[in-house]
C-alpha cells in the first residue's frame, strides 16, 4: 500500500536521509489536504523507524512529531491510542531520540480526542524514564508545556494520581534555570495549588523546589527579545507561595530571614509577599511567627530611608493584623488579636511621649496602620492611644510640639474603621469625642497658623467619621468656621477653613443652612464703617472678608439643600448691585458670578438643582442683564452689569449649567433665549416690566447688543440632542450682526455664537449651502477694497474656521487657505497670523469639551501636517511680510505636542532660526518658548546649527523685553546640557555674553542668567561636566 | 580627607520658601536693586562638601548675614560652619566665593568671611578667603576646582 505513494516516500527519503528540514511541513501539508493518512506516513517511515542507527531512528520519528504538531486535530481516538503506545516505547530509545519523542507526545497531549488513561501513562513513563533537568533548554520546555496541555484538559485524571503528580513535577522541575521554562514552571506549580491538586506529603518538596528562588533577583540582558521581566517573574512565583496557608510554617520564616536581607529589593519582595499570603491564612498559621514578623516590620519601618519599604512594611503590617482580627475566639484560647496589638503598643506607643518627639512619626504610622485593619483593632489602638495623645496635648506648650501630636491625631482618626452597617455599633473614637472636640477648638482660636491648619484637618477628618460628632459639636464647629472666615489675617488659614466648611457641609447640611450662610449673607453685604477708622488696618479688610464670604458660599454649596439657600444670597447681591442699593464694585458682581460658576460645576445633577439654575439663576441674570442694558446713557449711575468684565463671567454660569444639568431643562433655556433674542419674548423672565419692541440682535445700541454673549452660553453649550429652535433664523441674524456691528464684544460674540451652531449642527446639504453662503459673503467682503467691516468679517471667518476645522469638515480648507493667503494683506497680515494661535488653542467659552462640541482629537496635528508646507512656500515668496509668516509658524508650532514638534523640527530650522532673529518680539517670544523644550532632547538637526542658534541667542540676551532676554537665557541654559563636544567650542564666548545680563536691571533675568552662566562653568571644568 | 565625618547627625533647617513674585518685579520700566535676598539666593543652593544637604539646610549661610551695597559695588557674606572645628571652612568659604564670582558683575567687591565666634581658627580662614592671589591660585589646582565645581552643580532631586 505503501509503494503506491511514491510522493511520500520521496518526502521520507528526503526529510530522514537527505535531512531536508522544511519537507515536514510539505508531509504536513499534504497529510491536511487528505493525499494521505498518517497511518500511510507510519508505514513508509517503517524502515526509518527500525533501523539500527539511532540518528535515523531519531530523524524518523521528528518527521512524525513534526507532522503530528501540525495536524494534531485530526486523529481519531483509535490513532492516538496507538501512536501513544508508540511513543511511551520510544521514551525508553537512545537519548537522540528522546527530544523528538517529546516533541511528538507534547502534539498528542493537545488531541482532543485523548483516550481515558493515556494522560495517566504518558505521565508515568515520563516520570519514570526521563530525567528533565539533564535535557536541552527546549525540551524541558516541551515537558512542561505537556503537563500544562493535561491540566487543562484531563484535570480529574491527574488528581487521580495523587501526590505522585506532584512529586513527579518536583523532580522534573527541581533545578530549572531559565527565566523562560520558569515562567511555565511557576504556571504549573500555581496550577497544582490553585486547582486543588492534592499534595500529600509533598508540601514541603513543593515549596522548597520553588521558595528557592525567593526573592527572585534577575536582570534580563540588553536587547532581551523574550521580553521577561523581573515583575512576571515576582508576580509568578509570589502566586505559588501565597497560594496556600499549607506553606505557612515553611514561608513566614523564610520570609522574616529575607526582610533582613541587604538588598532592597529582596526587602520589598519580602514585605509585599507578606502582605500577599497573609490574607489566606488562618491566625492558627501565624501564631509562632507574630513575634519575630512584628520585630522585622517595625525595624524596617523605623530604619529604612526609601519610603517604598515604609510602606510595604505598613500594609504588611495592616494586612497582619486583619488576618489576627479574624480568629474566632474559643474559651480556652487567649485572644491572638489583642496579644499582638499590645505587643505593637507596647514598642511603640512609649515614642509618641518622647519629648522631643524624634521617632513619634515612625511609631505613629505603625499604630496607624494596626488601627486601619479592623473594626476591633481600631477599637484596641485608639484605646491605648487617645488618652495619651490628648494629655500630652494638652500638656505640652510648644507651638510646633502640639501641631506635630495634632497632626499625628488626624490620621489616627482618618485611619479608625468606621462602621458603615446601620447597626449602632458604637465608633471607637466615640469616648473620646469630647475631649477631640476641645482640643480641636481650642487649636482653631489659637494664633499660630499651622496650628489652625491641621484643626481644620483634623476636624474634617472628624466629621467624615460616621455618626461621631453631634449636632451640638457641628454647631460650634460652624461658628469657629465662621469667625475664622470673618477675622482671620492669613490666607492659607482661611483656605483651609473654606475647604473645611466645604467637606462639613457636604455631610451635615443642616446647620450651615441656618447659620452660616444667613451670617456670610449679612457679612457680604454689610457697607464698610468709616474708612479711616482705626481697626481697619489690623483686620482683614473689607473687600476682602467680602470676596471671603462669598467663596466660602461657593465652597459649602454641594448639596442641593444648600444650593436652594446659598444661590439667592448671590442672586441678591448682583441684583443690589445692579440697583446700587449697596455699593457692590465690578470686582463684587465678578465673584459672585465666579462663585455661581463653581456651584454649576460642583452640585450634583439633580432634577431640583437642573430647576433652581434653569428656571431662577438663569432668567435672573437674562433679567438683570436686560434691565442694565435698557437703561439708556442718561441713567443716573451706570450699572456695574453692562461692563465686559461681568457679562464675560456670568457667560460661563449659563453654559456650565447648560451643559452640565439636566438636557431637557437646558432644552428649554434654549428654547426661551432664542425667543427672547429672535422675537423680543420677555415673559418669562422675573420683574416683568420690559418695554415690548426690544431687538436684541439689530446691533443699534452696543449695550443691548453685547448680550449676545448670553444668548451664546444659552445655545452653544448644551449637549449635542437638544435642538435649538428656529435656528436658520438665529443663523442669520447672528450673521448679520457679527458682519454690521461695530462693537467689539457684541460682533465676537455673535461670531462665537455662530461658530458653535455651525459646530454642533448635523451634516448634510442644508448645512453646506449655509457654510457656501456665508463664505462667499465673508470673500466678498474681504476682497472689496472699500469697506469698513474687515475686522468684523475677519473675525466671523476666524471662528467658523475653526469651528469646521475641529470637525474634520471639509469646507474649512477653503477658509484656512483664505488665512494663509491673507498672510500677505496690508491691513490683515497680523491679525491672520494672530488667528492661527486662536485656531491652534483650546477657547475657554465655547468650542471646547466641556461644551460638547464636536471636536477631533489630533486635529492640531493634522492642520500642521496638511499646511506647513503652504507656509514654507508662502515664507520663501514673501517679500515684504515675512515675519507674519514666522509669526503664523511660531503660533501653530507651538501649540502642537512636543513629539509632533521633535519629529517635525527639522524641516523648519531654518525658519525657526530666522523667526528668532525677526525684530517682532511676540514672535521671538513663542520661537523661544517652542525652542525650549525641543532642546531638552536635541534633534541632530539642531546640533549641525549649533553656530547659529548659539549667536541668535546671545544677541536676544539683550532685547528690550525682559520676557524675551528671560526666555533665550532659559535656552542658553538648556544648551549648557547638550553633548559637550559639541557646546565646547561655544563655552567661552557664552561666559564672556552672559557677564553682561548678570547686571540685568530687572531680577528675574539676573536670576535666569545666574543659573545658566553657573551651569556653562561647570561645563569643561573639573569635578563639573 | 578623612573617611569619618566630623559632624555625622547635624541639626537639618527648613528651606525657605521661593521668593514671592511682586508686580514691580514684572514691571519692564522698573529698576530691581540687587539685594541681601537675592544674593541669599544665588547661595543656598550650594552643595555642603560632606552631607547631600543645601548650605540653607545647614544654616551656613542665612539671609541676615548678607550684606549689599549696590550702589556701592559691595557685597559682604558671614558664613557660620555647623561645628567650631569644622576643616571644611575653608572650602565652604572658598565654594561661595567662586559662586558669587561666577554670579555677579564684576563691578561688585566679594568679602566672604566667617561669622565672628563661630570658628576656631577663624582669623586664618578669613585670611585666606580675602587674599585674591590665594584664592585664584587654589582655583588653579584641579583637585580642589573639582571639590568646589561639585559644591557648585546643581543637585538633581
Amino acid at each position: 500500500m505503501a509503494t503506491d505513494c511514491p510522493l511520500l516516500l520521496g518526502l521520507v527519503e528526503e526529510f530522514v536521509s537527505g535531512l531536508v528540514d522544511s519537507k515536514a511541513k510539505d508531509a504536513a501539508a499534504a497529510v491536511k489536504d487528505g493525499q494521505f493518512t498518517v497511518l500511510q506516513l507510519v508505514e513508509a517511515l517503517g524502515p526509518s523507524l527500525t533501523s539500527s542507527q539511532p540518528h535515523t531512528r531519531a530523524r524518523g520519528v521528528q518527521l512524525l512529531s513534526e507532522v503530528l504538531s501540525e495536524c494534531s486535530g485530526s486523529l481519531t481516538e483509535k490513532e492516538v491510542e496507538v501512536l501513544i503506545a508508540f511513543y511511551e516505547n520510544r521514551i525508553k530509545d537512545h537519548y537522540v531520540v528522546t527530544s523528538p519523542v517529546l516533541q511528538g507526545l507534547k502534539a498528542l497531549t493537545k488531541c482532543t480526542v485523548l483516550p481515558p488513561g493515556s494522560a495517566v501513562s504518558i505521565l508515568r513513563s515520563l516520570f519514570q524514564d526521563v530525567h528533565v533537568q539533564s535535557l536541552m533548554l527546549v525540551e524541558r520546555a516541551c515537558v512542561y508545556n505537556m503537563l500544562l496541555n493535561l491540566m487543562a484538559t484531563r484535570e480529574t485524571e491527574l488528581k487521580s494520581l495523587g501526590s505522585d503528580f506532584v512529586f513527579g513535577f518536583v523532580q522534573s522541575m527541581d533545578g530549572e534555570r531559565d527565566p523562560r521554562n520558569l515562567l511555565l514552571a511557576f504556571q504549573i506549580a500555581s496550577n497544582i495549588i490553585h486547582q486543588g491538586y492534592d499534595l500529600g506529603k509533598f508540601a514541603e518538596e513543593l515549596f522548597e523546589v520553588t521558595s528557592c528562588y525567593f526573592p527572585i533577583d534577575f536582570s534580563p540582558p540588553p536587547n532581551d527579545p523574550h521580553g521577561i521581566t523581573k515583575e512576571e517573574l515576582i508576580l509568578a512565583l509570589r502566586a505559588i507561595l501565597t497560594g496556600t496557608s499549607k506553606f505557612a510554617e515553611f514561608l513566614l520564616p523564610l520570609i522574616i530571614e529575607k526582610v533582613d536581607s541587604d538588598v532592597q529589593s529582596a526587602k520589598l519582595d519580602s514585605l509585599q509577599t507578606l502582605a500577599a499570603c497573609v490574607s489566606q491564612y488562618d491566625h492558627k498559621d501565624l501564631a509562632e511567627f507574630l513575634e519575630g514578623l512584628w520585630t522585622s516590620i517595625r525595624r524596617e519601618v523605623f530604619h529604612t530611608s526609601s519610603e517604598k519599604i515604609e510602606a510595604a512594611g505598613l500594609s504588611a503590617l495592616t494586612a497582619l493584623t486583619s488576618c489576627v482580627s479574624r480568629s474566632v475566639l474559643s474559651s480556652d484560647s487567649e485572644d491572638c488579636l489583642s496579644t499582638f496589638l499590645n505587643l505593637v503598643i507596647k514598642d511603640c506607643k512609649h515614642h509618641l511621649s518622647e519629648p522631643d518627639l524624634r521617632l513619634v512619626w515612625p511609631s505613629a504610622k505603625l499604630l496607624q496602620a494596626a488601627c486601619s485593619a479592623s473594626i476591633r483593632a481600631s477599637h484596641i489602638i485608639t484605646a491605648a492611644v487617645m488618652p495619651s495623645l490628648i494629655e500630652q496635648y494638652n500638656s505640652r506648650t510648644q507651638c510646633s510640639h502640639r501641631r506635630t501630636l495634632l497632626e499625628v491625631g488626624q490620621k489616627f482618626v482618618q485611619s479608625v474603621k468606621s462602621v458603615n452597617t446601620p447597626e449602632k455599633e458604637e465608633n471607637a473614637l466615640s469616648p473620646y469625642r469630647s475631649s477631640l472636640c476641645s482640643i480641636v477648638f481650642s487649636a482653631l482660636s489659637e494664633t499660630n497658623d499651622s496650628l489652625e491648619i491641621t484643626a481644620t484637618q483634623l476636624l474634617t477628618s472628624l466629621a467624615q467619621q460616621q455618626g461621631l460628632l453631634e449636632e451640638s459639636d457641628i454647631e460650634l464647629a460652624v461658628d469657629h468656621l465662621t469667625k475664622l472666615l470673618l477675622t482671620e489675617e492669613d490666607e492659607r488659614v482661611c483656605v483651609a477653613a473654606v475647604d473645611c466648611a466645604g467637606a462639613l457641609a457636604a455631610l451635615h447640611p443642616g446647620q450651615f443652612i441656618s447659620k452660616m450662610i444667613p451670617r456670610l449673607r449679612i457679612e457680604a453685604f454689610a457697607v464698610p464703617m468709616d474708612e479711616d477708622s482705626l481697626e481697619v488696618s489690623r483686620r482683614p479688610s473689607h473687600q476682602m472678608v467680602r470676596q471671603r464670604c462669598l467663596s466660602a458660599l461657593a465652597s459649602v454649596s454641594s448639596q442641593p439643600i444648600i444650593v436652594q439657600q446659598s444661590t439667592p444670597v448671590l442672586l441678591e447681591l448682583i441684583s443690589a448691585a445692579h440697583t446700587g442699593s449697596v455699593p457692590f464694585t465690578v470686582e463684587d458682581v465678578v465673584l459672585a458670578c465666579r462663585s455661581l460658576q463653581r456651584i454649576a460645576e460642583q452640585v450634583q445633577d439633580t432634577e431640583d438643582t437642573g430647576r433652581c439654575f434653569h428656571d431662577i439663576i438663569i432668567p435672573r441674570l437674562l433679567s438683570l442683564a436686560l434691565q442694565a442694558a435698557l437703561q439708556g446713557e442718561d441713567a443716573p449711575r451706570p450699572s456695574p452689569l453692562v461692563e465686559e468684565s461681568v457679562l464675560s463671567a456670568m457667560v460661563p454660569v449659563i453654559s456650565t449649567s447648560c451643559s452640565r444639568l439636566q438636557p431637557k431643562l437646558a432644552e428649554e433655556t434654549a428654547f426661551k433665549a432664542v425667543s427672547l433674542f429672535l422675537n423680543g419674548n420677555v415673559s418669562f423672565l422675573p420683574d416683568n416690566s420690559f418695554p415690548s419692541n426690544i431687538q436684541l440682535l439689530k446691533g443699534d445700541c452696543w449695550r443691548q447688543s453685547q448680550m449676545v454673549c448670553l444668548l451664546m452660553a444659552c445655545v452653544c453649550s448644551s449637549p449635542r440632542t437638544v435642538e435649538v429652535p428656529h435656528l436658520d433664523e438665529l443663523l442669520s441674524a447672528l450673521e448679520e450682526l457679527s458682519c454690521s456691528s461695530s462693537h467689539t464684544l457684541s460682533y465676537t460674540s455673535a461670531a462665537k455664537c455662530f461658530a458653535g451652531l455651525i459646530n454642533k449642527r448635523s451634516p448634510g446639504a442644508a448645512l453646506d449651502s449655509l457654510i457656501q453662503r456665508t463664505v462667499k459673503r465673508v470673500f466678498s467682503e474681504l476682497e472689496s477694497p472699500n469697506s469698513t467691516v474687515h475686522f468684523q468679517v475677519f473675525t466671523l471667518m476666524i471662528w467658523v474656521a475653526k469651528a469646521l476645522l475641529i470637525r474634520y469638515h471639509p469646507q474649512s480648507t477653503a477658509l484656512t487657505d483664505k488665512l494663509f493667503s491673507l498672510l500677505d494683506d496690508a491691513d490683515l497680515g497680523w491679525v491672520a497670523a494672530d488667528g492661527f494661535s486662536l485656531l491652534m488653542s483650546d477657547s475657554s467659552d465655547i468650542l471646547n469639551k466641556a461644551c460638547h462640541a464636536d471636536l477631533r482629537i489630533m486635529y492640531r496635528q493634522r492642520f500642521f501636517s496638511e499646511n506647513s508646507k503652504k507656509l514654507v512656500q508662502g515664507f520663501h515668496a514673501a517679500t515684504e511680510r515675512k515675519p507674519n509668516y514666522l509669526k503664523a509658524l511660531s503660533n501653530i508650532v507651538n501649540k502642537l505636542p512636543k513629539q509632533v514638534q521633535v519629529t517635525e523640527l527639522p524641516a523648519l530650522l531654518s525658519l525657526l532660526l530666522e523667526a528668532l532673529s525677526c525684530p517682532d518680539l511676540s514672535v521671538q517670544l513663542s520661537t523661544l518658548s517652542c525652542l525650549e523644550p525641543v532642546l531638552v532632547d536635541p534633534p541632530p538637526a539642531l546640533i549641525q546649527q549649533l553656530e547659529a542658534l548659539v549667536s541668535r541667542l546671545l544677541a536676544l540676551t539683550s532685547s528690550p523685553a525682559m520676557v524675551v532676554r528671560i526666555g533665550s537665557l532659559r535656552c542658553i541654559h538648556a544648551l549648557s546640557h547638550f553633548p559637550a563636544h559639541e557646546i565646547l567650542p561655544f563655552r567661552a564666548r557664552v561666559l564672556r555674553a552672559l557677564a553682561k545680563p548678570l547686571d540685568d536691571k530687572k531680577r528675574l533675568v539676573r536670576s535666569e542668567a545666574v543659573r545658566a552662566r553657573g551651569e556653562w562653568f561647570l561645563l569643561g571644568s573639573p569635578g563639573g561636566r | 580627607m578623612s573617611n569619618r565625618l566630623e559632624n555625622a547627625n547635624p541639626v537639618i533647617f527648613q528651606r525657605s520658601g521661593e521668593r514671592l513674585l511682586t508686580a514691580s518685579e514684572e514691571d519692564e520700566d522698573v529698576h530691581d536693586p540687587i539685594d541681601e535676598r537675592e544674593i541669599f539666593d544665588i547661595l543656598q543652593s550650594i552643595n555642603d562638601p560632606e552631607h547631600p544637604l543645601s548650605l540653607e539646610e545647614l544654616n551656613v549661610v542665612e539671609q541676615v548675614r548678607v550684606k549689599v551695597d549696590d550702589p556701592g559695588n559691595t557685597v559682604g557674606i558671614e558664613f557660620t560652619p555647623t561645628i567650631p572645628h569644622c576643616s571644611m571652612a575653608t572650602l565652604i568659604g572658598l565654594s561661595i566665593k567662586v559662586k558669587l564670582l561666577r554670579s555677579l558683575p564684576d563691578r561688585f567687591k566679594i568679602d566672604v568671611h566667617i561669622t565672628p565666634g563661630s570658628h576656631a581658627s577663624e582669623d586664618a580662614v578669613n585670611k585666606q578667603l580675602a587674599d585674591k592671589e590665594r584664592v585664584a591660585a587654589a582655583l588653579e589646582n584641579s583637585s580642589l576646582l573639582e571639590v568646589v565645581n561639585q559644591c557648585l552643580s546643581t543637585r538633581n532631586i
